[in-house]
């Protein structure tokens, strides 16, 4: 089988406090393939956007990687000097993030932006690097490209900003994009739309897209595979459907629970008790125990590694093939 | 016996009272009196104790404070009193014998022989008490006006914030020679010395009211619609007067602070005015004084006359505006 | 756009029109305007006669409507102290005024800009911080302490620059200047230093706190993702969206800088209007007393007025909400 595209080693992510250093992100490995939708799915303060931020090497200060390796297309670039990740970042991996209103500089216009950023990338000349701008304007279902080019971002509404900024993505062709809570800040109408298009243009360019949201009724429309991560780990990787259907770690289960489901019935949606831990405040054992309804012994002492569950990859000693003394709790 | 007289003090077997809700003054109340004192200010304290630059600048403004208030038992000479001073000491430089009469000085003499470790003191006096006159002089009528405009609202509101606008507009300093220019003009003229210093506080003060103004007048306008406004009325209780005690305590804060920064101001704008000559008469020297007297020295050499009353303007106006950078840092919290 | 400019205009005209009641007050109610003008021998007959030819019997509109009138042509009539027209006194000086704050306000903002850059970037560096604590000292400092120091140091111990004055000046027209000269352009440094440091620590304060809040935007964040260089994102981006409320901050700051010219040309000697102030005040010279407040003030609401006008062409949002409420 060929390298995968995007793979992600143990990564380690660290913040040096007053009060020491806590792990933010701990052992967290995937990898994604090309052309694949992968769903990274949490509560906010999972970890989930951090992850994001380290792929692109956008991880602010004093956040750091602290341990691991991510590889793209084979090569090392997680510890690149900022000069060649730079040139890696909208080339190679592009990014989508949260607020269309506040990720467009006011004060350019948006043919500027879209320009400045294929020039950065190409050898293109300025009338050329204009018409192709003008094409993915019109790809991202810009209406008249032609004259919108030239409009301020304040012109533009929320959704036809998303647009905008996919478009900016979109510049040099990257063979990854990371998405981070695109929709999240749209109308429930325009979010389908943005979807829908992220998704057709993935599939027409190859683009493989790693999509950030807490939002699981995201993934189970959009993504091919979906990592659910919980307290800075992953809890759960698997084919979405598999992992909707048929949920493995108890944290999954009670996030599939709180999704109200088409055509049942149910008086009330399960929630899951209490509330996700603060870093500081990390149980030992699994991170889960506290809140876990399945939790045993061995849950509060040792602290789980995905193992293989087929098709999927579970944190959870429930799945432990090894015959210890597990009895359900 | 004497125990019993502090409400406070109760026998630390005995479970709080107020055990539900107990507030962290409340649980002090069992201590000992006196405690809960200390607690009451401790945030201030700790914070202020954690600030090297918070500490030195106040044992700074302390040392002014206190040799301006005792100048005249602290001074070496009195500078003002003819008697006391030798015209041969003129010119003396620092801890240098005098060609003449074989005395010395710490800071040397000016060109009459005043010491001016001694000038510098009384200086500090004029320079505090103008500083402190003027900044009590605007915060009494920026409060009294921001408490109106919040309050009454309306043109009256109109009326004072457009002029507080116009007026920020425009550098204080200006504002001050304006107001001292208009008072020379309609004082008669052998009026003018006696009367300068209340002009000048009058002058400054007038040209800081504004930023207390705003504030009061914010934190008015949100108490105003508070419940226990409407509440004073129906018992027939003058709501301004039971709002004037709500407003206050929570503008304390942020006055004091712009009060601090104003201290700082004042000063400079006080020296600033005796600099150009319009500020207190040559009678009272000020530090600006003695800094316009010095200059002209400069050029022959003594450099100590401008120096030493320089140095002690900027260090008096730095430690009052680190002061109050501090404060302001330290009361943040509890403002937003 | 034109909607916006003429209620802008309006403003300033009602600006206008209160700062000239106050110039006119302190004409006809400090003092008394007639025993401003003549000596103790002239008869009370005269002086009667002299209050009618003047119109000071006029009702009050009128004399105001009178005063605003010869206001606009800017005839405040004699300087008591030189007994010449306060126009032409005024004119002598305002060149000497004008050039000292205009070559201040080019140092305070190319310095300020530059350090303030420099600092936000190298946020953490040992320079930066040297920088941001020396600029601690200097809002400490008065303007005029300022000044004596740097004529200690460069007049009096190095001799390098004159301590006073504006040195040699040439005449074009009735304009003097002293940009034109070796000997002017030195005793421009030390007065324009003075006057401009204080703007310059404020400035570079603003623009260090704005760049550091741009920096922090998302929009910046993306693009760093787009992949755009530092020197892109830096001086193109962020620069950018800094300048906008620094251009204001400094405008304003240009009418300080003429205000504040009162001090520093008290300091340096400097033959402005600063300095005709000051001496107008030590004198009771009300006429130029007001002339100088009024002309102040329109220097004021000009500059109001151009860096609103100026803030919207830089904003494009601006235009578009205006636009809207206009």
């Amino acid at each position: 089988m060929a390298v995968p595209l995007l793979q992600v080693r143990d990564l380690r992510i660290e913040i040096p406090t007053r009060r020491g250093v806590l792990t933010a992100i701990d052992g967290v490995s995937f990898d994604i393939e090309d052309g694949e939708i992968l769903g990274v799915v949490g509560e906010s303060g999972a970890g989930k956007s951090l992850t994001g931020a380290a792929i692109i090497g956008l991880l602010e200060p004093p956040l750091r990687i602290a341990g691991g390796e991510i590889i793209l297309e084979g090569q090392r670039i997680d510890n690149l000097p900022y000069a060649r990740m730079r040139a890696i970042r909208g080339k190679k991996i592009g990014a989508i993030f949260q607020d269309p209103l506040t990720s467009l500089n006011p004060l350019y216009t948006i043919g500027r932006q879209l320009i400045e950023t294929i020039q950065t990338h190409t050898d293109l000349s300025s009338s050329k690097a204009r018409d192709r701008s003008i094409e993915l304007l019109r790809e991202v279902g810009i209406p008249a490209p032609e004259r919108r080019i030239d409009a301020y971002p304040h012109q533009f509404s929320g959704g036809m900003r998303q647009r905008v900024v996919i478009a900016l993505a979109l510049c040099a062709n990257p063979r990854l994009i990371i998405a981070d809570e695109p929709t999240t800040a749209l109308d429930v109408s325009i979010q389908a739309q943005i979807l829908a298009l992220l998704k057709r243009l993935c599939r027409d360019h190859g683009t493989a897209v790693m999509l950030v949201t807490h939002d699981m009724g995201v993934i189970a429309e959009t993504a091919h595979r979906v990592a659910v991560m919980y307290a800075g780990r992953i809890a759960e990787l698997g084919p979405v459907r598999e992992v909707v259907k048929h949920p493995k770690h108890p944290y999954t289960e009670g996030l599939m629970g709180a999704i109200p489901a088409m055509g049942h019935d149910v008086d009330r949606l399960n929630q899951i008790e209490g509330s996700m831990p603060r870093l500081t405040a990390i149980p030992p054992g699994c991170a889960f125990n506290p809140r876990c309804p399945k939790a045993f012994d061995r849950c509060f002492v040792e602290r789980p590694d995905p193992m293989a569950s087929d098709p999927s990859q579970v944190a959870c000693w429930l799945y432990d093939k090894q015959p210890v003394e597990a009895a359900h709790g | 016996m004497a125990d019993d007289t502090h409400l406070d003090h109760r026998p630390s077997s005995e479970p709080p009272i107020y055990a539900p809700k107990a507030s962290a003054a409340m649980i002090e109340a069992q201590e000992p009196a006196g405690r809960w004192r200390r607690a009451w200010d401790s945030d201030i304290a700790y914070s202020f104790r954690r600030s090297p630059v918070a500490v030195v600048s106040a044992v700074i403004t302390l040392i002014f404070f206190i040799g301006a208030l005792f100048a005249p038992w602290l001074a070496p000479q009195n500078p003002f009193d003819p008697a006391s001073l030798n015209l041969m000491n003129g010119f003396t430089p620092p801890m240098t014998d005098n060609a003449f009469t074989g005395e010395q000085f710490l800071l040397g003499t000016d060109n009459q022989g005043r010491d001016i470790l001694s000038t510098i003191l009384y200086g500090s006096r004029i320079s505090l008490l103008v500083g402190f006159a003027s900044v009590i002089f605007a915060l009494i009528l920026g409060t009294v006006l921001g408490l109106l405009a919040g309050y009454l609202g309306g043109w009256l509101d109109s009326v004072i914030m457009r002029i507080a606008d116009v007026q920020l507009s425009f550098p204080a300093i200006l504002i001050a020679l304006l107001i001292f220019g208009v008072a020379r003009a309609m004082l008669p003229r052998d009026m003018q010395n006696d009367v300068a210093i209340y002009v000048l506080i009058v002058a400054i003060g007038l040209s800081n009211w504004v930023q207390y103004a705003r504030t009061v007048r914010g934190t008015t306008m949100v108490e105003k619609n508070k419940e226990y406004v409407h509440a004073a009325r129906l018992i027939g209780l003058h709501p301004f007067k039971i709002m004037v005690r709500h407003v206050l305590p929570n503008v304390t804060g942020p006055v004091l602070v712009i009060a601090t920064i104003g201290l700082a101001l004042a000063i400079i704008t006080e020296a600033t005015l005796s600099f150009l000559g319009v500020g207190v008469p040559p009678t009272q020297p000020s530090l600006g004084t003695m800094i316009q007297v010095g200059q002209d020295y400069l050029f022959s050499g003594e450099w100590w006359i401008t120096f030493f009353p320089g140095l002690a303007l900027v260090l008096l106006a730095l430690s009052v505006n680190l002061l109050g950078d501090w404060l302001r840092d330290a009361l943040n919290p509890k403002l937003r | 756009m034109a909607a916006f400019v003429i209620r802008r205009l309006i403003q300033s005209v009602l600006v206008m029109l209160v700062v000239a009641f106050v110039a006119f007050s302190l004409f006809n109610f400090v003092g008394d305007p007639i025993n401003n003008m003549v000596g103790q021998e002239t008869s009370l007959a005269e002086r009667e006669e002299m209050r009618q030819d003047l119109g000071l019997d006029d009702p009050f509109p009128v004399q105001f409507a009178r005063f605003v009138g010869n206001a606009v042509q800017f005839n405040f009539g004699l300087s008591f102290r030189r007994q010449a027209p306060v126009a032409e006194v005024i004119g002598e000086r305002l060149p000497a005024t004008l050039e000292l704050a205009a070559v201040s306000a080019v140092f305070a903002l190319v310095f300020g800009l530059a350090l303030g850059v420099y600092t936000a970037l190298r946020r953490d560096g040992w320079l930066a911080q040297a920088i941001m604590a020396g600029s601690l000292v200097g809002v400490s400092l008065p303007t005029f302490l300022i000044g004596i120091i740097l004529i200690w140091i460069f007049a009096v111990e190095l001799g390098w620059l004159p301590s006073f004055g504006r040195g040699e000046v040439v005449y074009i027209g009735w304009w003097s200047t002293g940009l034109l000269t070796v000997d002017g352009l030195k005793a421009l440094v030390l007065p324009a230093i003075t006057l401009g440091l204080f703007q310059l620590t404020l400035i570079m304060r603003l623009v260090r706190a704005e760049m550091l809040e741009v920096l922090r935007t998302d929009y910046i964040k993306f693009a760093r993702a787009r992949g755009l260089t530092n020197r892109v994102i830096n001086f193109g981006h962020a620069l950018k969206n800094t300048m906008v409320p620094v251009l204001t901050i400094t405008g304003l700051q240009l009418g300080s800088l003429i205000a504040f010219a009162i001090i520093t040309e008290t300091v340096f000697q400097w033959p402005g209007i600063g300095l005709l102030f000051i001496q107008s005040i030590q004198f009771v010279d009300i006429p130029v007393m007001s002339a100088y407040l009024v002309m102040i003030s329109l220097f004021f609401v000009v500059i109001n007025l151009v860096v609103d006008l100026l803030y919207y062409v830089v904003d494009p949002r601006l235009r578009v909400e205006r636009a809207a409420h206009g």
